[in-house]
């Protein structure tokens, strides 16, 4: 396809806009447990996949979408809670990159007992929402949708770190661990609360996630590298920084996908990411250290 | 209200503190004096639960402080200023003197404590809203104490308050300690500005190498040749 | 350089290795086949892991070298199918391409002094980055599917470096290359550079302070590991005589050649060999036992063909909890606690 600076290309850019709300969404989990456990969860995306498969079954078996939904959060945080006392826990005191593989063992499993569990198809959740026409663009309704949610839940989880002890204290513990108990404060519970909230951001996005795409036990390795980069180019640990590199990484996807293959949008997003770190390996946003 | 007896309690296999026993009663200011590396530093790590203690006895108004888990000490009533304040550096001020206050009790006073603590440290409201690592050493000292005093403690442990400071600030630093001592709070405080802290103690321990090579009133050990030859440079 | 002075102890194993091969012709003649094909596996694996483990032992933890591997795999194919030059030439142009990738990441990244997660984040992204490149050029390499090299006559033949019909010769070919990569960890580690390697990832100034050019270094290791990757990508196509996105390249790869290490232990030669044997064993033996188990068959259907990989990962987890040294690391650790131990007993005069 070509590219012209013409209406298609608009439709592109303002469906990158979309896209990076539900990306934005996406990385703010793993940001939160990065920047406040200091450990990267390389399965991610496969706990994202875990909660599609929940608000799934749910929905399929007779409950309301948005309670459906409801629980597929509640699922991936406990699951996310589970992962951190079962997994993360007992190398937490380790060199920080066994915290990284130890999660890449999850992922194959949890890849693996989804295979087991659901089989390898693709499943589509069977709710559609339409499309909304505006000039002569088109933008499905579910992009919207997961767009409006993602804010909603961006805001959320702000007002909960700047507004709560438990969020005041979940900002501290990232600063200084080791004094965290002259406060009161029992490090191990703020821990797995921050690994349940994470999860919980996942759960959100899962239930969004079904909305636009098919399941299948793989798709954590089709948008788990993106998320990873989305947050290394924010600034691990920076909710801005990760919210402004969505939209600049949607952005490349979006219009480069228009003009190319899907492929190469990605492709190009990644180049773009790697030459960006170059110039600032902190991160757009992140703290010079 | 404090009393040691007989504690033990290292890192590893370095033994820090060697059969230590002590007392703070209500009311009183008590010192820590002694070099570096003499182990001060460690004896309020192990009242608060920072380090365990590995024997002997601890208690806190008849509680059992060796009992009681690292987080939970605050509820006893005890406060530590740690060595070099360690404010949360990226909160603001507002969010450092909350997370004084984090225990459930402490949650309840909040309003009114914040208000008692600006109250005391009036440059502190002026500065509410800035994060705390940015301030001057002086300023941060004082957001440290008004941090401690949030919970609403019995028992304040400040740890070498003066450390790193310009002398103009020291003698800034130990009138806040006077000021909180007039508030009523029970203070022990470990320092290596010896001559100073004597001035504010009632009573004071000399510590060396992890032992209590001397104790009494603060005067009479500021009077003690040894020690003004050893710790005051005289 | 000396030539290499070996044990009879080394000897003797590396004859033994030499002769596996007959020995499973005598023994398992009926399926020969399918056990050499094991070994060689192994084998190519064990050197591709040695490649990673060049950097990784340094504390360089990349997952970019599923980009590496590919890179060697997919360069020489297509230079093979649709240049016809010879993988002679293919290869060697396929190595120098994956090194110059490896120098162009690794030289701002360590003149940044990108490490931990990051680095481990940037090399997983260069990965991803060249599995992209391989899926979008779909028209040549045949996208997520995979491709196969043009076979030359009988796919037996020198010119076109195709071995694969002949299992004995394919062996001797890995169990070379399998040399080369114990040759090189051994010329690495009694070099000049693994003290300043050794050096610049404990205290990193600490290292520059004492005149180490920390950054050289670490491209040094980094395009020869690289390299090795290439290579090992390069050959493990011409063997495989097929090659994907998702076998040679890409995340999983990557995630496999780090957890093989981790398993065997990088800190020692034969470690990231004994990963290989450890996880190709594991992953075959899962595979036999459940689906020649009919109880399992029946119960778990067509989820039995993933059961072995919930296992492995399971045991990945385990593994980096209960024995992050993997397992030649945890051996020599008793080792060598078990030996002051004795020599102290030795040492104590008799009363």
């Amino acid at each position: 396809m070509d590219c012209h600076l013409d209406i298609f290309f608009l439709e592109a850019l303002l469906n990158g806009l979309l896209l990076a709300g539900l990306l934005a969404l996406l990385a703010l989990g793993l940001n939160l447990v990065f920047g406040v456990i200091d450990v990267v969860w390389i399965c991610y995306a496969e706990l994202v996949m875990v909660g599609m498969y929940g608000v799934h079954y749910a929905y399929k078996g007779g409950l309301p979408f948005i309670v459906a939904a409801a629980l597929g959060i509640v699922l991936v945080a406990v699951a996310a809670g589970l992962l951190h006392v079962l997994v993360i826990r007992p190398v937490l005191e380790t060199a920080p990159i066994n915290q990284l593989l130890v999660t890449g063992g999850v992922l194959f499993f949890l890849q693996a007992a989804a295979t087991m569990a659901f089989g390898v198809e693709f499943k589509n959740i069977g709710i559609s929402l339409g499309s909304l026409n505006v000039l002569d663009m088109s933008f499905s309704r579910a992009r919207i949708l997961s767009f409006v949610v993602a804010l909603v839940g961006m805001l959320a989880l702000w007002l909960f770190l700047t507004r709560t002890y438990m969020g005041t204290a979940i900002r501290a513990i990232a600063q200084d661990r080791q004094i965290m108990p002259l406060m009161g404060v029992d490090s191990r519970r703020i821990y797995l609360v921050t690994s349940a909230i994470g999860g919980g951001l996942a759960g959100l996005a899962a239930g969004l996630m079904v909305l636009n795409y098919d399941i299948y036990p793989q798709i954590g390795l089709q948008f788990g590298p993106l998320i990873f980069m989305i947050c290394v180019l924010g600034g691990l640990g920076s909710m801005i920084g990760g919210f402004v590199a969505a939209f600049v990484i949607s952005q490349f996807i979006a219009v480069g996908s228009s003009c190319f293959h899907t492929e190469w949008g990605y492709a190009v997003a990644f180049l773009f990411f790697m030459i960006a770190i170059f110039f600032r390996p902190q991160g757009l946003f992140g703290a010079k250290s | 209200m404090l009393e040691l007896s007989n504690v033990n309690a290292g890192y590893g296999a370095f033994q820090a503190l060697f059969g230590l026993s002590m007392r703070v009663e209500a009311g009183e200011a008590v010192a820590v004096i002694g070099a570096n590396g003499a182990g001060k530093t460690t004896l309020l790590r192990v009242i608060s639960g920072l380090v365990p203690a590995r024997g002997g006895e601890m208690t806190m108004e008849g509680r059992d402080l060796r009992l009681t888990p690292a987080h939970r000490i605050v509820e006893a009533g005890i406060a530590h200023v740690p060595e070099s304040r360690r404010l949360f550096p990226r909160l603001s001020v507002e969010d450092n003197l909350r997370m004084g206050a984090f225990v459930p009790a402490a949650r309840a006073k909040f309003a009114e404590r914040l208000e008692y603590v600006y109250a005391l440290f009036p440059r502190l409201k002026e500065r509410r809203q800035q994060l705390a690592g940015t301030m001057s050493g002086g300023e941060q000292q004082m957001c440290a104490i008004g941090r401690a005093l949030m919970s609403g403690p019995k028992l304040v442990l400040l740890d070498e308050p003066s450390m790193g400071l310009a002398p103009v600030i020291v003698a800034q630093v130990f009138d806040l300690v006077k000021r909180i001592r007039s508030e009523g709070y029970t203070v022990l405080i470990v320092e290596q500005n010896v001559a100073q802290v004597l001035k504010v103690a009632d009573r004071a321990y000399l510590l060396e190498v992890g032992r209590i090579k001397a104790s009494g009133r603060a005067g009479d050990l500021a009077a003690s040749d040894e020690i003004r030859k050893a710790y005051m440079g005289l | 350089m000396s030539a290499p002075r070996l044990s009879p102890a080394a000897l003797a194993g590396l004859l033994a290795v030499a002769l596996l091969p007959w020995a499973v012709r005598l023994f398992l003649g009926d399926s020969e086949k399918y056990y050499l094909h094991l070994l060689i596996q192994i084998l190519l694996w064990s050197f591709i892991y040695t490649g990673w483990s060049l950097m990784g032992r340094f504390g360089l933890t990349s997952l970019g070298h599923g980009a590496f591997s590919g890179i060697g795999a997919y360069v020489t194919v297509l230079l093979w199918n649709f240049a016809g030059v010879s993988p002679w030439l293919g290869i060697p142009v396929a190595v120098v391409a994956a090194t110059i990738v490896g120098v162009l990441v690794g030289y701002p990244c360590f003149r940044l002094r990108i490490a931990g997660h990051y680095f481990a984040l940037m090399t997983l992204a260069l990965t991803e980055f060249v599995r992209l490149c391989i899926v979008g050029l779909r028209d040549y390499t045949g996208g997520s599917l995979g491709t196969q090299p043009k076979r030359y006559g009988d796919g037996l033949s020198l010119y076109a470096m195709q071995f694969e019909p002949d299992r004995m010769l394919s062996f001797y070919v890995a169990f070379a290359l399998w040399l080369f990569g114990l040759y090189v960890w051994r010329h690495v580690d009694r070099s000049m550079d693994r003290y300043a390697l050794d050096a610049a990832s404990q205290d990193e100034d600490a290292a520059a302070s004492v005149g180490i050019d920390v950054t050289r270094e670490k491209l040094k290791i980094t395009a020869l590991s690289a390299a090795m990757c290439a290579l090992g990508g390069a050959v493990f196509g011409q063997y495989q005589m097929y090659i994907g996105p998702d076998t040679i390249a890409g995340l999983g790869t990557s995630l496999n050649i780090v957890f093989a290490v981790v398993a065997g232990g990088m800190w020692a030669m034969l470690g990231p060999t004994v990963g290989a044997v450890f996880t190709q064993l594991l992953s075959e033996g899962l595979r036999v036992v459940i689906q020649s188990s009919g109880i399992l068959k029946s119960v778990l259907g067509s989820a039995a063909l993933a059961l072995d990989s919930a296992i492995y990962g399971l045991l990945l987890v385990l593994f980096i909890i209960y024995m992050p040294k993997g397992i030649v690391g945890t051996l020599l650790e008793r080792r060598r606690q078990a030996r002051p131990a004795r020599v102290a007993r030795a040492e104590t005069p008799p009363a």
